[in-house]
């Protein structure tokens, strides 16, 4: 284990759970565990080392997230996103000097980075944007009604999709960097959410204005298929896998005290604490081979785009999204009314609204649609270790 | 390969780049582009024209449909399809430019 592993987890377990029912029930951010993560550089951790930050990998990254989702879900969902917008940046500056030079101030200033793909209007379609680019003498200006920018008022930065002129059809985006003085939120709607209720992730009228060097050069369309649908995959689907596996730790807690007052058996819910544990080691086991085949392809875009790669990110993402919610429920069975109520040391209720989040964010539908696209495509299946 | 940037050869260009003509052909018959495919450059970007990663999975089957190949995975790339002209090349890889000059 990494030491940075190490502190996430002190931070997870320490401050993060501690604060994470008044997070929940308050919907407000986790100013407390966000601060200890900026407080032990844990947010810039993937700038290179030659711009100031360790050169972490994804699977450090990943492993953060399992380590916080077992503590506060909207702590590492606001972690992961963040490490998203970062990996774009940090994967597709290139040799753009103004890139590079943030990159060195977020890892030096940890900032905190948000992201507006979405927009009113499109769904939740992040591959068309109706927003555009306006260039005027090196400058731009953008306008676009964002539905949800999650921790939109306590971040330090938000990363753009828009469509590169206002000429461009919908599908030829690009991605640009504003910093928090190059931008103006109205917000025009709250969240007040079944889970993930730390996130609040408002809906804002977003006003950005910059210079073009702040767009990200390469097309979001490669953007996207390197690294941010990708990334996201990996993240979210780690950071759900912590959420099941702290319920699975539940339940096998209450398994425990149910074992202690009748010795000698097994308890009623031990078959399905075995059950529920099986589910998870099969999520487990999705996350640390996606994690793999990711780092195997890292860096060639020819990989990174190829159609088995896109195939296995998607199916990891609806995969993980409905496990994890089969796993809690499994656990909730277990732990019967304790973990029904909201008041116990098995209370699983916070988890099972969390986890229910995951297929909405990208619909699962909208994924396996393009997953069915992908596959009417696809000519051969990797053989078992390639 | 040379590249017809006007749209004043593009009869000449036609003749001599019979793929490119055809691969236009597909293009238009598929109707995936917002963009009026005759004014487009064949080394004109199509992702810039409209055309949408969905959109290219069923180019790519209008394509094996109007040439009678399959492409293979080491070719299933964004960049296969970002051209007419790369479009062209990739059915040259697959051994289409020499039957149909
Ligand atoms: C906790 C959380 C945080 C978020 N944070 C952010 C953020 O910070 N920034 C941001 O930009 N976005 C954010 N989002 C938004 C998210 O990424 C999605 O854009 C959003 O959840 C999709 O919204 P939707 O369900 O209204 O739209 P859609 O995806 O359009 O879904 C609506 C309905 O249409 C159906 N549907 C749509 N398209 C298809 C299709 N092709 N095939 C089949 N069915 C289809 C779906 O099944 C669904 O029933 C967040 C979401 C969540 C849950």
């Amino acid at each position: 284990m990494t030491s940075r592993l190490a502190a996430a987890r002190a931070v997870g377990v320490e401050i993060a759970a501690r604060h994470a029912d008044d997070v929940d029930a308050g919907a407000r951010f986790p100013r407390e565990a966000l601060a200890a993560l900026k407080d032990r550089q844990l947010l810039g951790i993937m700038v290179p080392e030659s711009e100031g930050g360790a050169g972490a990998g994804i699977a450090e990254v990943a492993s953060i997230c399992d380590a916080l989702g077992r503590s506060c879900a909207s702590t590492a969902m606001i972690y992961a996103m963040h490490q998203i917008q970062v990996a774009c940046i940090v994967h597709h500056a290139g040799k753009n000097a103004w890139l590079r030079t943030f990159m060195k101030q977020l890892a030096k200033d940890q900032l905190l980075l948000g992201s507006a793909t979405s927009e009113v209007g499109v769904g939740g379609d992040v591959r068309s944007s109706i927003c555009a680019i306006e260039e005027k003498d090196g400058r731009f200006s953008l306008t676009k009604q964002a539905p949800v920018i999650s921790y939109g008022a306590d971040c330090d930065g938000i990363l753009v999709t828009a469509r590169r002129t206002p000429q461009s059809p919908a599908s030829d985006q690009v991605i640009v960097v504003v910093p928090r003085d190059g931008y103006q939120l109205e917000q025009k709607s709250g969240w007040d959410a079944l889970g993930m209720r730390g996130t609040c992730s408002n809906g804002y009228h977003l006003e950005a204005k910059g210079g073009m060097e702040q767009v990200i050069p390469a097309p979001f369309a490669d953007v996207s298929a390197q690294t941010m649908l990708p990334v996201s995959h990996l993240l979210w689907s780690a950071l759900w896998l912590g959420i099941a596996t702290d319920a699975v730790t539940r339940a096998r807690a209450y398994v425990r005290s149910e074992a202690k007052k009748t010795p000698g058996g097994v308890p009623d819910g031990g078959w399905r604490l075995a059950e529920a544990a099986s589910l998870l080691q099969l999520m487990k086991s999705n996350v640390v081979v996606s994690l793999r085949q990711y780092e195997a392809v890292v860096g060639s875009e020819d990989k990174l785009t190829a159609l088995p790669f896109a195939v296995a990110m998607n199916n990891l993402k609806t995969g993980s999204s409905q496990l994890a919610v089969q796993v809690i429920h499994q656990a909730m069975l277990v732990c019967g009314l304790a973990g029904y109520r909201n008041d116990t040391a098995f209370s699983l209720g916070r988890h099972l609204r969390d986890a229910h989040s995951a297929a909405l964010m990208v619909n699962n539908d909208r994924v396996l649609a393009r997953t069915a696209q992908l596959l009417v495509a696809l000519r051969e299946d990797p053989g078992l270790l390639e | 390969m040379f590249k017809i940037h006007s749209e004043i050869f593009n009869f000449g260009a036609s003749m001599a780049q019979p793929v490119q003509a055809r691969v236009r052909a597909v293009l238009k018959e598929s109707a995936l582009l917002q963009a009026d495919v005759e004014s487009l450059a064949d080394d004109a970007d199509l992702y810039a024209a409209g055309l949408t990663s969905h959109a290219t999975v069923n180019l790519m089957l209008a394509l094996e449909e109007a040439f009678d190949i399959e492409f293979p995975d080491r070719l299933l790339r964004r960049r296969t399809f970002s051209s007419v002209n790369a479009i062209a090349q990739s059915l040259d890889e697959i051994g289409v430019y020499k039957e149909a000059a």
